[in-house]
């Protein structure tokens, strides 16, 4: 089109939509984001979710309560085991059943090895999102050590069903104690490792400093919780803030960001890895033979009721809210997955960015899509 | 410059080292003892008989129905040579539907089922992966031999010794007095206090 009076030809720039997933490698599972572009920048995200419905809250209203905690483990199946204890919990809290001491010093220990586990998870592939392939062998091969303890421990790699209500499954073997503290002296090099390859090199922080940045109260309206919310600067933990389990006997500190950037996201997540292997360290030293369960009933029958519990996740704040009717199934099952919520706050972080920087924003907030559609 | 040494230092001395990997179709890494593969139904050597009874409770439990089963009136039973009055007849899992989460082995009152330490049954059809009472019992007989597997309650379960032991309680009752009248048919070994 030629304007009147001018010579040049002016073009009229429209935005063009661009479809990134499900089948996309970099959106860790089967994530859809519809990205309206001006240029390269990114002037609108739509999150498209669903792809793996699965109905998990509605088949749990047709299981029993022992049974739901294996539905559990397939929420966010990197941290399978920190979901059972949030299950397991609201159940106990309805019941109102008190759990051995011996089996809360047993479960944190295995859910910060769970949490752990699944931030080595993350430092692996949030390299590999920003095309740095080395960390992801350094991450799996530690992550597998963790793995190798959780089969001695329970069984199963991955979809592990040990916390029960009331306790943990059965006592750890005679072995764990010993064999625990081995295998985070490897994890701790491998996560040194991970650290200085990583952290302060030069292309990582330019893909990744002044990425994606939130600020604290844009954060906390968002909902966001978990290491991404620290990363902003908000020292929110429930583990400190509404602390459950036997986490009052440990001493620790949160990890906060400042910036709320991609990078920060990320550093706080690699400190946590260092903050779970002292407080596994601690679990150990603090365990004291004892009873592993409540005195074992066959059928989990709660009274009437309803009750919320939440808990702290590798991502964030997970709430389960559940509803009993007296019988021996849930009336219902309300879950709060925290990638669900921290979704929300990928349209703040994502507008104005360049479309080159789209994986790491999305990286940086470690969703899981089990979790995110249940 | 030194920072290139470095990074190149790093690779030679990873080169010289044990890989982490394992090959896997011709190198199998072992399964820590309480590894949980497919469920299998373990072998009662005393009775030469299944510990299961068929009793369904593994059937009703199972969060994904993988199971069923039936029972029959145990034949040995009325020789004297079980404690069992009832026993497995046909016993199915569909190993496709199976998610190992062990709630069968909780629930069992019998110590009949053990997660095995079995977990490569691949097969060319979808009905491979159908495990009849044969294949159950053999993968449980191949769990007994290769680990010290011992029943959680071999006073109620083992038919030898709950035999033996009602046959002592037998001997003890007559040797205290005139027996007024045989036991009664209905006390099997089943209800013997643990």
């Amino acid at each position: 089109m030629q304007r009147p009076g001018t010579t040049e030809q002016q073009h009229d720039t429209v935005d063009m939509m661009l479809n990134m997933g499900p089948q996309h490698p970099a959106t860790h599972g089967v994530f859809r984001m519809v990205l309206t572009l001006d240029g390269e920048r990114v002037v609108e995200v739509v999150p498209h979710i669903g792809y793996l419905h699965r109905g998990s809250e509605k088949l749990c209203e047709t299981e029993s309560y022992a049974q739901v905690v294996t539905l559990f483990d397939r929420l966010d199946y990197v941290a399978n085991l920190n979901n059972e204890l949030a299950f397991c919990r609201a159940a106990e809290r309805l019941m109102d059943v008190d759990v051995p001491e011996r089996a809360q010093y047993i479960r944190v220990a295995l859910c910060e090895l769970n949490r752990l586990a699944s931030h080595l998870l993350f430092l692996g592939t949030y390299a590999i999102d920003l095309g740095a392939m080395t960390p992801i062998m350094y991450g799996f091969r530690e992550r597998e050590r963790i793995q190798n303890l959780f089969e001695s421990v329970t069984g199963a790699r991955m979809m592990h069903n040990f916390i029960r209500i009331g306790g943990v499954k059965e006592d750890v073997p005679a072995d764990f104690v010993p064999r625990t503290r081995a295998v985070l002296e490897d994890v701790r090099k491998g996560v040194d490792e991970i650290d200085r390859l990583l952290t302060f090199n030069e292309v990582f922080l330019a893909r990744t400093k002044g990425v994606g940045v939130i600020d604290a109260a844009t954060a906390i309206s968002c909902g966001l919780t978990g290491p991404s919310l620290r990363g902003s600067g908000v020292a929110y933990d429930v583990r400190k803030d509404d602390p459950y389990e036997i986490y009052r006997y440990l001493g620790f500190e949160v990890p906060v960001g400042a910036a709320g950037d991609c990078w920060d996201r990320y550093y706080v997540r690699l400190l946590e890895c260092y903050q779970s292997i002292d407080l596994v360290v601690q679990c150990l030293d603090q365990m004291e033979p004892g009873p592993t369960m409540t005195q074992r009933r066959r059928i989990a029958r709660p009274p009437k009721g309803e009750v919320y519990v939440h808990c702290e996740n590798p991502r964030g704040d997970m709430g389960v809210f559940l509803v009993s009717d007296g019988t021996d199934k849930p009336y219902r099952v309300k879950v709060r997955p925290p990638s669900f919520c921290n979704l929300v706050a990928l349209r703040p972080m994502m507008r104005g960015e360049y479309i080159a920087d789209a994986v790491a924003i999305l990286g940086s907030i470690d969703i899981v899509l089990g979790e995110v559609d249940r | 410059m030194i920072a290139g040494l470095t990074g190149l230092w790093t690779t030679l001395r990873w080169l010289f080292k044990r890989p982490v990997t394992a090959h896997y179709p011709e190198q199998h890494l072992p399964v820590q003892e309480r590894y949980m593969g497919f469920p299998a139904l373990l072998w009662d050597e005393t009775a030469d008989e299944p510990f299961c009874t068929g009793c369904m409770v593994c059937v009703r439990e199972c969060p994904t129905q993988c199971m069923s089963a039936q029972m029959h009136d145990n034949p040995r039973f009325t020789d004297g040579a079980s404690h069992r009055r009832k026993i497995i007849e046909t016993f199915e899992i569909n190993l496709n539907r199976c998610i190992l989460c062990g709630i069968c082995v909780d629930v069992c009152a019998f110590d009949a089922i053990e997660m095995s330490h079995e977990h490569e049954l691949a097969s060319y059809g979808r009905a491979g992966a159908r495990a009849d009472l044969d294949l159950l019992l053999a993968g449980g007989r191949h769990y007994q031999e290769e680990t010290s597997w011992v029943p959680l309650n071999a006073e109620k379960n083992v038919a030898g010794v709950a035999l033996a032991k009602k046959a002592a309680a037998a001997a003890a009752k007559s040797a205290a007095g005139p027996p007024a009248s045989p036991a009664p048919e209905g006390s099997d070994g089943a209800e013997v206090d643990a």
